[in-house]
């Protein structure tokens, strides 16, 4: 028989041992195992949703945070180049001020030193004149000029306006003591008597007459009452001519300052504007920049200064400017420019004043006709126009000092010759 | 020659003895029970694991799909029986290729005792899935006529399944041997792949047939009971 009833019941019992047996060693381990596993991945995939979540969250508000730094940044960049900004634009203006104060006090003191040495070679001069007249006069002064001298003071009594014959008049009434006659040299008699007569004439009254020599006059007489003084006297003129050139001198002072503040800009605009047309006439080419300014400056120039002769072409030429900002570096052009010009015209202002006032006032001494000896500066006599016309004006400042005292000598020698002539 | 391994006694005393069967099937439970211990000894459960490891896991999570795709509800519980009938013959099958072994499901008496328990199985998975009254009222349906074939075709099928196995393996071993004594080389060799196939066939026959028999028990609250399918003559070679 092919079944073997004790091999079945050992093979049941066997099975079921086997399954017992790889229940207990196979089927449990391995399912726990693989259930571990899968829980382990199942934990690892969640606790790397819950990191990504996380990481996402974080990277969010990283990226939040980045861009706010962004803004501060930028903000801050801002600002900080605003600050710049105006920082320099700060710098820039303490800069160009400290700059304009600079030049201007440079300008200043340059003005400062050229005015006092015009101020001092022009009393030096004055001076001067003075005393070579004084000395020629008081060299020319004698008796016979006394006599001529008391001519003249009593047909000035003679011609006495009313106002000063009243105020001498009366005068003379309430005075105390005798009317005092001061004269350079002793009068003889008979011009005492005529002064007496005249007086008496002119006064209607008689007068009493104290004589006096005062050497100090130089020439002349003088008559003092009671606090009135009829004078005439060359020291009389010469303090009156002293006094006409001190007033002389100040005018020239406040109109160069006023000639100063005036010109320059003016001037340059114009120029500036002038030379602008020419550049549009041109074609708006560019390269033509220094002839067009030079042009519309020979033009503009020649329009104020027509009057005045000097032409400050060659300084104009000298300075070729570009193109690009002619009037920035037009601007200080005119100002040194403009000082040269104004002397010189002053100059001639004076020059003519100085002329008719020698003319007016100096005529008693042409009357007694002085002969000026030994003149030291009329041998070195220069000629005054070529020298202050073509005035190198583009040069510097030091050499205008010396042009400027070249033509005060100039003029002061010219007023010399003038005396002389008279 | 002899048919069945039961045939070889190596002790025997009145009724009790020792043949080859019983000691081929120690042998195998040693083998399956000491490798599955060594493996199982130091498992991982982290993604780093041993070979053996990943073939063991293969195996039974191979197993566990099978009972899950025939539609059991709770592979795991099932496991340990089914598993260890589809391993067990697919083993003494697979160690044919061992000289001088007899596999122990060459002999009817082996066969014999797997459809019996088996045929025990069913209905104790039965009762304890759905209560005695449940599971004995399967036999009444659909009507109480049916009872006898009921109980003819639970009888039939455990007899099916013995013989089928006992069949397949014995002849497996009888052909190589027969072959063996007309052509010694080359073709055994090949008639003894083959018996390698046919083994692995049956056992997964036998064990998915088992595991049919069961799902019938057992699912019967589902709306649609698989009728269980008859055992195919196909399967004889």
């Amino acid at each position: 028989m092919l079944i073997d009833w004790f091999t079945v019941i050992a093979q049941v019992v066997n099975f079921l041992i086997l399954v017992w047996l790889l229940k207990h060693f196979l089927y449990r381990p391995i399912l726990d195992a693989i259930d571990a596993r899968e829980k382990r991945i199942a934990k690892e995939l969640a606790d790397a949703d819950a990191k990504k979540v996380e990481a996402r969250k974080e990277r969010d508000e990283f990226q939040h945070k980045n861009e706010e730094f962004e803004q501060q940044r930028s903000a801050l960049m801002n600002s900080v180049t605003e600050e710049a900004k105006t920082e320099r634009q700060r710098l820039l203006d303490e800069a160009r001020q400290a700059a304009d104060a600079l030049s201007a006090k440079r300008q200043e003191a340059l003005q400062n030193d050229a005015h006092n040495l015009n101020q001092a070679i022009s009393r030096r001069t004055q001076q001067e004149v003075f005393a070579i007249a004084r000395k020629a006069l008081t060299d020319l002064a004698a008796t016979s000029l006394e006599e001529r001298l008391a001519d003249v003071f009593t047909r000035r009594l003679r011609e006495m306006d009313e106002q000063t014959k009243n105020g001498i008049g009366q005068a003379l009434k309430t005075a105390s003591e005798p009317a005092l006659v001061r004269s350079a040299f002793d009068l003889p008699a008979a011009q005492r008597t005529a002064i007496q007569q005249v007086l008496n004439q002119a006064f209607s009254a008689e007068i009493p007459i104290r004589f006096e020599t005062a050497p100090e006059l130089i020439g002349g007489i003088e008559l003092t009452t009671n606090g009135q003084k009829l004078a005439w006297s060359i020291a009389g003129y010469l303090a009156s001519l002293e006094k006409g050139v001190a007033e002389l001198l100040k005018e020239k002072e406040k109109a160069e300052a006023q000639a100063q503040a005036k010109k320059p800009s003016e001037l340059t605009q114009r120029i500036g504007k002038r030379a602008y047309e020419l550049y549009e006439e041109h074609g708006r080419k560019t390269g033509h920049a220094a002839e067009d300014w030079e042009q519309a400056e020979h033009e503009i120039r020649e329009k104020i200064h027509k009057p005045v002769k000097t032409e400050p072409k060659p300084e104009a030429k000298a300075k070729p400017k570009p193109e690009a900002e002619p009037e920035a570096k037009a601007e200080p052009e005119p100002q040194t420019e403009a000082k040269p010009e104004n002397i010189v015209k002053t100059k001639h202002a004076d020059k003519a004043d100085s002329e008719s006032g020698a003319k007016t006032e100096a005529k008693p001494a042409n009357k007694v006709e002085p002969k000026p000896e030994g003149i030291p500066e009329a041998k070195a006599k220069p000629e005054p126009e070529p020298e202050t016309e073509p005035e190198p004006e583009a040069k510097a400042k030091p050499e205008n000092k010396v042009a400027s005292t070249l033509s005060a000598k100039a003029e002061l020698s010219e007023s010399e010759s003038e005396v002389k002539n008279q | 020659m002899h048919l069945s391994p039961d045939e070889i006694i190596f002790w025997q005393s009145g009724f009790v003895k020792l043949n080859a069967t019983i000691v081929y099937t120690w042998g195998l439970m040693a083998v399956l029970a000491v490798g599955s211990k060594l493996v199982t000894r130091k498992l991982s459960a982290g993604l780093q694991r041993t070979r053996w490891q990943n073939l063991l896991e293969i195996v039974v999570t191979g197993i566990d799909k099978q009972i899950a795709e025939v539609g059991m509800s709770q592979p795991e519980k099932y496991l340990g029986f089914l598993g260890t009938l589809f391993l067990f013959v697919a083993m003494a099958s697979l160690f044919t290729i061992v000289p001088g072994y007899e596999p122990p499901t060459g002999s009817l008496s082996t066969t014999a005792a797997l459809a019996i328990c088996v045929f025990v199985a069913v209905p104790l998975f039965g009762i304890e899935d759905q209560g005695l009254g449940g599971y004995l009222g399967d036999y009444l349906k659909p009507t109480v006529i049916m009872l006898p074939f009921n109980i003819i075709s639970e009888l039939s099928r455990t007899l099916a399944l013995a013989v089928r196995l006992f069949g397949n393996m014995m002849s497996g071993t009888m052909i190589i041997a027969i072959l063996l004594t007309i052509t010694p080389f080359i073709f055994p060799i090949a008639m003894s792949a083959l018996g390698l196939l046919t083994g692995m066939v049956q056992a997964y026959i036998f064990s998915i047939l088992a595991t049919v028999y069961i799902a019938a028990a057992t699912r019967v609250r589902k709306p649609k009971p698989a009728p269980a399918p008859e055992p195919e003559p196909a399967a004889k070679h």
